[in-house]
């Protein structure tokens, strides 16, 4: 019943005027800048973060919220209408949904996606405030051997389970780590990896890195590949769903939404998986006359699954964070940062240190909701004009902002070297196919990780075995090992059978 | 294909030499003269060895081949555009080099007009206005109304007057 008092208390917060703004502005911002291709929400919550200087916390995370959801709805919306999905969860929406909209069907494409996004964001969001508490009550029992192990199986997943190659993953990851190194020790003192420059005893500010990799790396590697002409911008049409697109679409919401949920859930954030777990079933589903509009004419099934699962592993992966601490995707890595920044330590104390604070940001996320679904419809066509500024003005204007983001935290210009420097190699990475998100995650984690592992080492008096002596710890790190080494074990255990 | 392998293993090495200059600095670490099971040094030890190690068998993935020959992206890319990367690149190094001494709005402006044309941009007058009018408006809403102060310059001064 925490869960039912709370929510009480938290839209008694969220629906005040100031509040409501603050959604509204997050709404839209995270729309119009989910539209625009290649930019998602880390980015945008990253460069909005100087902001943590002059707003409170509860206004800038209900901002912030409205811009995770926000962007989550404008990303589909470009993969129906220019068939460049903005981040990896809407690759799939691109696949039915741009060849619905080739069809003329870009309407019913766009419904689907804004009304599936809704019932998945409702549903996420419900089992975000009723599963919280629960987590909360299990992660209270574990001490720092325990989250140290948790920490590195999620290294792990983020790393080398999800995406194409865990020997580039994990590489990214360390390239995160070693970031997040730089800067005075928390608990002896002494500077590392400074390189005896004083302008990195703070470390390196974790928006830099997200400007770096999202926005020059991006914008670098797009002008590396730069080929002069214009993408097709699809038109938007009539924006109405018929009674046989809703009943096509019902189911295919219910389980894309139950499918994602427990993926964003567990530390193997991401919905990568989810998305395209929910299109397989989705085809295999559909009545055979459906199954022919697969891959030709576009299936609208294949649209409302997937997006729904998108938005559900999105919600999902709020729970690990609010309740452990643990960012498991790179947006919930800055958010997790700005929580840092108001000297706040998300983690099992938080629901009961900032409860009010908890239970606002989670009944804004309904509100976040509700908004998009009344907004988004009505306003597509605004959405498809923003696919329209010219290429040239728009990266341009994004490496403006990437500048203000980062010399706005400390008016240095070594920051500004330093941000042009990660953001080259961001280009090689993009182009030698190293994921970004485990950079982000292993800079942010990769400190807490380190003192947890030190905690643990001072409480067992430096004996090394508590890790392993703990059955909790022990359980997670065989996960972990298992989740690193398991699918090779698999595929050589196959090829054995096989030869 | 033989020069895709070539520019895997470049990657791979790098990989390999920040391993290398990680493992530098941790041991140029002071040692603390305080009390603890594990010293500053312990994790940077254990991140440098990492990065040795992935770079190793990112060395040997590209001996054998290299992975770049796996990324579809790759097979129809178009080739490297020279002249916008260099435009791109001369709009960050102007950023750095003015924003110290002329302030925020001079050096973004001069960006802006660098990066548009980069990405093939001919207007470059409309350009050079519209990025006055943006990072202008930019620095009155970040500095203004936000109190986050984004680097006060020449321009700043002609139009807010003299920072106090």
């Amino acid at each position: 019943m925490e869960t039912l008092s709370g929510l009480a208390m938290g839209f008694g917060n969220a629906l005040t005027l100031a509040n409501l703004g603050w959604a509204l502005l997050g709404c839209f911002l995270g729309t119009a800048i989910g539209v625009l291709p290649g930019l998602g929400p880390a980015l945008t919550i990253a460069l909005l973060l100087p902001i943590t200087f002059s707003v409170s916390a509860t206004g800038a995370f209900i901002l912030f919220c409205g811009i995770f959801y926000g962007a989550m709805y404008g990303g589909s919306t470009t993969s129906i209408l220019l068939n460049t999905p903005g981040e990896s969860g809407s690759i799939i929406t691109a696949l039915e949904g741009a060849r619905m909209a080739k069809n003329g069907r870009a309407g019913p494409a766009l419904v689907t996606a804004a009304i599936g996004s809704f019932v998945a964001g409702t549903v996420g969001t419900l089992g975000i405030a009723f599963l919280g508490p629960v987590v909360v009550e299990l992660a209270l029992q574990l001490g720092p051997a325990e989250y140290f192990s948790l920490m590195v199986l999620c290294f792990v997943t983020v790393s080398a389970v999800l995406g194409g190659s865990a020997l580039r993953g994990l590489t990214s990851l360390f390239f995160g780590l070693l970031l997040g190194l730089v800067g005075i020790d928390l608990q002896t003192g002494q500077p590392r990896l400074t390189f005896g420059i004083p302008e990195l005893l703070d470390g390196v500010n974790v928006v830099l890195v997200a400007v770096a990799l999202f926005a020059v790396g991006e914008t670098l590697h797009l002008a590396w590949r730069h080929a002069e002409g214009k993408a097709e911008v699809r038109p938007v049409g009539r924006i109405w769903m018929s009674r046989g697109d809703w009943r096509r679409s019902f189911w295919p919401w219910m389980r894309g939404a139950g499918l994602g949920f427990p993926f964003g859930v567990m530390p193997a954030g991401g919905s990568e998986m989810p998305t395209m777990l929910s299109y397989y079933a989705e085809r295999k589903l559909a009545t055979p006359e459906a199954q022919k509009e697969f891959g030709t004419t576009g299936a609208i099934e294949g649209v409302a699954g997937p997006e729904a699962a998108n938005n559900a592993a999105a919600a999902g992966v709020l729970v690990p964070m609010l309740t452990l601490g643990l960012p498991t995707s790179a947006t919930a890595a800055i958010m997790l940062s700005a929580f840092q920044s108001y000297g706040i330590q998300p983690g099992p104390l938080l629901f009961t240190t900032q409860a009010e604070l908890v239970w606002t940001l989670i009944a804004s996320l309904f509100v976040a909701n509700v908004m998009l679904v009344v907004l988004n419809l009505p306003l597509v066509g605004l959405w498809a004009s923003i696919l329209k500024i010219p290429q040239p003005q728009l990266y341009a204007g994004i490496l403006v902002f990437a500048t203000i983001g980062t010399y706005g935290i400390s008016n240095s210009v070594v920051d500004l070297i330093l941000l042009y420097g990660i953001g080259i190699v961001a280009m090689f990475m993009r182009r030698f196919d190293f994921p970004v998100a485990p950079v982000i995650i292993g800079m942010i984690l990769g400190p807490m990780a380190e003192q947890a592992m030190r905690q643990a080492l001072t409480i067992s008096q430096g004996d090394w075995t508590t890790f392993v002596t703990r059955p909790v710890s022990l359980a997670i790190l065989v996960v972990a090992l298992l989740a690193l080494l398991g699918p090779r074990l698999y595929g050589a255990w196959l090829r054995r059978v096989a030869a | 294909m033989k020069r895709r392998d070539h520019a895997d293993l470049g990657a791979a090495l790098f990989v390999l030499g920040l391993g290398v200059v990680a493992a530098w600095q941790a041991s140029v670490v002071p040692v603390s003269p305080l009390y603890g099971q594990v010293g500053p040094k312990a994790v940077p030890y254990v991140v440098a060895a990492g990065l040795v190690l992935l770079g190793g068998l990112l060395t040997a993935s590209a001996l054998r081949g290299g992975w770049s020959r796996d990324i579809e992206e790759l097979q129809e890319a178009t080739p490297t555009n020279w002249r916008a990367l260099g435009l791109l690149l001369a709009g960050l190094l102007a950023n750095v080099a003015l924003i110290g001494p002329f302030g925020f709005t001079a050096a973004a402006t001069v960006q802006f007009a660098l990066v548009a044309a980069a990405f093939g941009s001919r207007a470059h007058l409309r350009n050079l206005v519209i990025a006055f009018v943006v990072s202008l408006s930019a620095y009155a809403l970040f500095v203004k109304l936000l109190g986050v102060n984004i680097g006060a310059g020449v321009v700043e001064a002609l139009v807010f007057g003299a920072p106090e």
